[in-house]
């Protein structure tokens, strides 16, 4: 059942056990690898490309997150190459969307804004697409900022896996994909939503904040949901 | 040596940057034994001009006086500074970027006003499509992102330049 396998993190022999993922072993060894769409204690889905990491032997870059380690693995965690990726994955992020970091309730507690600021983005390379979305105010105590959601799907997980609801889903293909709640419907009217507030939580960005607060006021409880799966693990 | 010469101007933005620039208080003096500032809302010239060696450049391009001015400050500037969210990411002013200009405009001064109703034309100049970075109209040696950045940032970043050195304000810089 649990296999002990040695793996190298950036050259250090590391014992792992046999399906944990890279993030996980590289994080329990206090390796730092940036990721974006990975929370502890929800499933891995791949989608920010942050964690991308070299293994030797394999031709391509893969996804931390959900690579399970092996006996033997080598991985180099950062690189000038990686570094390069990330930026470029991390300009994408805010190409894509409305990120008026001047004006949001996350700014300064932000893990994008944060990312940015230590890979060194400066400015962003590539022509913003300014595109035109709403913010979805129906929810008595939350709001939802689609100007802001990197489409992650932090949130989706937190309601689907720990708190059972299932309220969030992405719709769409492509540059057109959107956070929807319950099939589309105002969140406010989605009944299936138990207004618990762990997508909030969960939320990266400010995408996703309580009603009320002030630029620069929103600071979420990061390891809610991590604790949360702990404590129904029993761990 | 040759004193250098330093322009600023503020196109769209809140002229915030300008401030935190003035906030880097006796710094200023230091950045003055210098340099001298020839171009921009605190002193008189009219034009900018030939031969500057620093522009500091604050705000989105959002007109077409704007885009005017980025090409002459450009055109006869050695280094330009982007100096601010605004010039850096287009920032509070790219908020309208979503909505047609004109529909923009008539909200505001047709729909939004309580007298006199009509969007103005004269002696304004017009709008571009999109309040855009000042890096997609001109080139930028450097950009200092923040809203507004750091007056300690803004004198390191103007510290090297007299210097001669490219400044690198590196993690010191966040956006917002």
């Amino acid at each position: 059942m649990t296999e002990k396998v040695k793996v190298r993190i950036d050259g250090e022999v590391i014992a792992a056990t046999a399906g944990q993922t890279i993030l996980e072993v590289a994080r329990a060894s206090n390796t730092y690898i940036p990721a974006l769409c990975y929370m502890e204690g929800l499933s891995a889905v791949g989608a920010c490309r942050l964690c991308m990491v070299e293994i030797s032997g394999v031709g391509r870059l893969q996804p931390a997150c959900t690579t399970p380690v092996q006996e033997g693995l080598a991985v180099v965690t950062s690189s000038p190459q990686l570094q390069a990726y990330r930026k470029i994955a991390l300009e994408l992020l805010f190409a894509e969307r409305n990120h008026i970091c001047a004006v949001c309730v996350s700014s300064g507690h932000c893990e994008l804004q944060t990312l940015a600021q230590d890979h060194g983005v400066k400015y962003v390379r590539y022509p913003y697409s300014f595109p035109r979305l709403p913010i979805d105010v129906s929810h008595p105590r939350y709001v939802l900022d689609h100007n802001r959601c990197i489409l992650c799907s932090r949130c989706v997980r937190a309601c689907a896996e720990i708190e059972g609801a299932h309220v969030w889903d992405v719709a769409g293909r492509g540059t057109q994909s959107m956070l929807v709640s319950e099939m589309k419907r105002p969140w406010g009217e989605a009944t299936s939503c138990t207004s618990c507030g762990k997508c909030v939580q969960a939320c990266p960005t400010g995408a996703m904040a309580e009603k009320g607060w002030g630029v620069e006021e929103m600071t979420k409880h990061r390891t809610t949901v991590s604790r949360l799966t702990s404590m129904r693990e029993g761990s | 040596m040759d004193r250098v010469k330093i322009g600023t101007c503020w196109l769209d933005g809140c002229s915030g940057c300008h401030m935190s620039l003035l906030d880097i208080d006796e710094g200023i003096v230091a950045v003055l034994r210098k340099a001298d500032i020839v171009f921009g809302p605190l002193v008189d010239a009219q034009e900018w001009p030939e031969g500057v060696d620093v522009a500091v450049i604050e705000g989105a391009v959002s007109s077409q006086a704007d885009l005017a001015l980025a090409q002459t400050a450009r055109a006869r500037s050695r280094i330009v500074v982007a100096l601010g969210d605004c010039a850096v990411t287009g920032n509070v002013p790219s908020m309208r970027n979503g909505i047609p200009v004109r529909s923009l405009l008539e909200r505001v001064y047709v729909e939004g006003a309580s007298a006199q109703p009509g969007v103005p034309t004269d002696g304004v100049p017009a709008l571009l499509k999109h309040a855009q970075p000042l890096h997609e109209s001109i080139k930028v040696d450097v950009h200092v992102p923040g809203c507004p950045p750091k007056p300690n940032a803004i004198l390191l970043v103007l510290s090297e330049l007299l210097e001669g050195r490219t400044p690198d304000p590196g993690s010191k810089l966040r956006f917002g």
